[in-house]
């Protein structure tokens, strides 16, 4: 019995040892293969081709510490950040937030969404970047022209998944809940958002990128700050460090909010059985 | 068939319902024509049928979640117009909530029925532990076994304290040995604390393709048609209460009355058993 016990704790220390070799492996090719190609880029860039169009990661990062400690062209980047972030941000709480009640009022409403359904294809085929020239000259070239062109990719992104979800709740379920003495608003409550959830959680993923793109993209059909600008100014200026800087930047709070997006969603989703614990997650 | 000189009137009553549906070829499809039911209160009814003949649909229409196509359904003398209060519902097929715990599956039906959240918790507990499950009540669905969840349903619905209880074929997914105890949980939380082990009052029509556990829970035992489901023959159980689910099988008494049924029953079965053949011909 004893050695039984033996076995299986030895077993499960081989098990975790074999586990964390792999993931030292796995994380040190990964380090390798950016040494590789920052490396390559750099050594092309110095002897080979012309870093005036391609630019260097050394020039890049130098960039980046130039940004960071004596600011930007327009003034300090904490400022140029923060404005495009609550830009997005804005954007993004106001688009998910309609395109969640908009897409769970229409999937609950068999007539609202026959009725609506050929609008709304309409609507998804106009190319939604053109919008932001058309908000520029709705809204000026402040805050509020930004937001709209983000909260409008936002919308559309959000909207089809809660649609989609609220269309896919189990009438097993409701019908339950309906026995059990829930009124209309209570399998809205209960029943619908809590399964549409997850497709709701999977298209915000993907909608906060489409809010930071809104907001670039509306600063850089016009606008006084914001990273748009930075990098709109660099493309004048032909500092193709500057664009890759701005990219940088622009990436890093892409990830940070996908992260906290990820967070959000394991909270919300506790009650769904693990994934594979191997399975690769992209 | 609608009973008369009864004191204050059956349970439930079907009066030459039928149900139609649209099939999806354009035409339509009779699932249940011209059935005649009633059910006293207290009185423990357990229906048997082919497949497909419709037994689901004729619980759809008890519980008004589906109106009938024509006829008249009763539920306490009332005609049905939305859902019935008192009644209770156990789906064929699973509907516990799986972003919900044990406990707040158990307690949903008092939620929604306005009981504050403690003293529905407080309910939820007791009916937890009455169908076994003290211990499991912050898993969720995911983490328990078919039987657990079939249990937690059956909490779930028994919680709401139904005068009509509703089941659907709710034990067939089980294994035998968890079948027999939930019958035996089934019949014990029915007779509530009544000694005699007659009904608390409650009004069951139970489905099941299994005819042994008709005969074991029913006061009574309803045959259905192949589909269109009508109602073929009514069988009285004769068997005494409280009743052992695992004991009452091996009586002769048990064997006579089982075979009574599975007479009327299986000139249905082989109707629908020829049917399908000639449609996969
Ligand atoms: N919503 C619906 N739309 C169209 N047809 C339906 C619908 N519900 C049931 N039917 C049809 O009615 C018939 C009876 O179905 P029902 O579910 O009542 O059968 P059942 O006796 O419960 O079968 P089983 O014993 O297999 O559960 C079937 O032929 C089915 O195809
Ligand atoms: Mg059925």
């Amino acid at each position: 019995m004893l050695l039984e016990l033996d076995d299986h704790a030895t077993a499960v220390a081989q098990a975790r040892a074999a586990g964390r070799r792999r993931a030292f492996t796995v994380n040190a090719v990964r380090v390798l293969l950016v040494v590789a190609v920052l490396g390559s880029w750099e050594l092309a860039a110095t002897y080979w081709i012309d870093p005036f169009y391609y630019s260097k990661p050394s020039a890049i990062w130098d960039r980046l510490v130039d940004w960071f400690t004596t600011g930007t062209s327009q003034g300090s980047i904490w400022t140029q950040i923060a404005y495009t972030l609550e830009e997005a941000l804005i954007g993004f709480v106001l688009g998910s937030v309609g395109g969640v009640v908009l897409g769970i009022v229409l999937g609950r409403s068999r007539f609202l969404s026959d009725v609506c359904a050929p609008f709304i294809k309409a609507a998804n085929a106009i190319p939604r970047i053109i919008l932001a020239s058309l908000f520029v000259i709705w809204f000026g070239l402040g805050m509020s022209s930004k937001v709209a062109t983000a909260f409008i990719l936002v919308f559309f992104a959000v909207f089809f998944n809660a649609f989609q979800g609220a269309r896919e709740v189990d009438r097993n379920l409701v019908n339950n809940a309906r026995i059990l003495g829930a009124s209309r608003t209570a399998v809205l409550r209960t029943i619908v958002v809590p399964s549409a959830t997850s497709w709701i959680l999977a298209s915000l993923h993907s909608a906060f990128g489409f809010a930071i793109i809104g907001a670039i993209v509306g600063e850089y059909s016009g606008a006084d700050k914001g990273l748009g600008l930075l990098i709109n100014h660099a493309q004048g200026t032909f500092d193709s460090a500057g664009i890759y800087a701005g990219m940088i930047i622009i990436t890093v709070i892409a990830l940070l909010a996908e992260w906290l997006l990820t967070l959000l969603e394991r909270r919300l989703l506790r009650w769904r059985p693990p994934v594979a614990a191997n399975e690769a997650r992209i | 068939m609608p009973t008369q000189a009864e004191p204050d009137g059956p349970a439930i009553e079907l009066r030459d319902a039928t149900k139609r549906f649209r099939s999806s070829s354009g035409g339509v499809h009779t699932a249940v024509r011209n059935l005649d039911l009633a059910v006293r209160a207290g009185e423990f009814v357990a229906v048997v049928g082919p497949t497909g003949c419709g037994k689901s649909t004729t619980l759809s229409l008890v519980s008004g979640l589906e109106p009938p196509s024509a006829g008249e359904v009763l539920v306490h003398g009332r005609p049905v117009d939305g859902i019935p209060a008192g009644v209770g519902y156990m789906f064929q097929n699973d509907a516990v909530l799986p972003w919900r715990t044990v406990l707040d599956n158990v307690a949903a039906g008092p939620r929604y029925r306005g009981v504050a959240k403690r003293e529905a918790r407080e309910r939820a507990r007791d009916w937890v532990g009455r169908v076994g499950l003290g211990g499991f009540e912050s898993y969720y669905p995911h983490q328990l076994s078919g039987g657990m969840r079939k249990r937690v349903a059956l909490a779930q619905t028994l919680v709401n304290e139904p005068s009509i209880l509703l089941m659907d074929e709710p034990f067939s997914a089980l294994d035998v040995q968890t079948r027999g105890l939930m019958q035996d949980e089934l019949l014990r939380l029915w007779a509530g604390d009544d000694p005699l082990g007659k009904g608390g009052g409650a009004a069951v029509v139970f489905v099941t393709h299994d005819l042994e556990e008709a005969v074991v829970l029913g006061d009574r035992v309803v045959v259905m048609t192949a589909g269109p489901a009508t109602v073929k023959a009514s069988f009285d159980v004769p068997l005494k209460r409280p009743r052992d689910a695992e004991e009452i099988r091996l009586t002769p008494e048990f064997l006579e009355i089982y075979r009574e049924v599975w007479e009327s029953l299986r000139e249905e079965v082989q109707i629908t058993r020829e049917r399908s053949a000639g449609n996969a011909a």
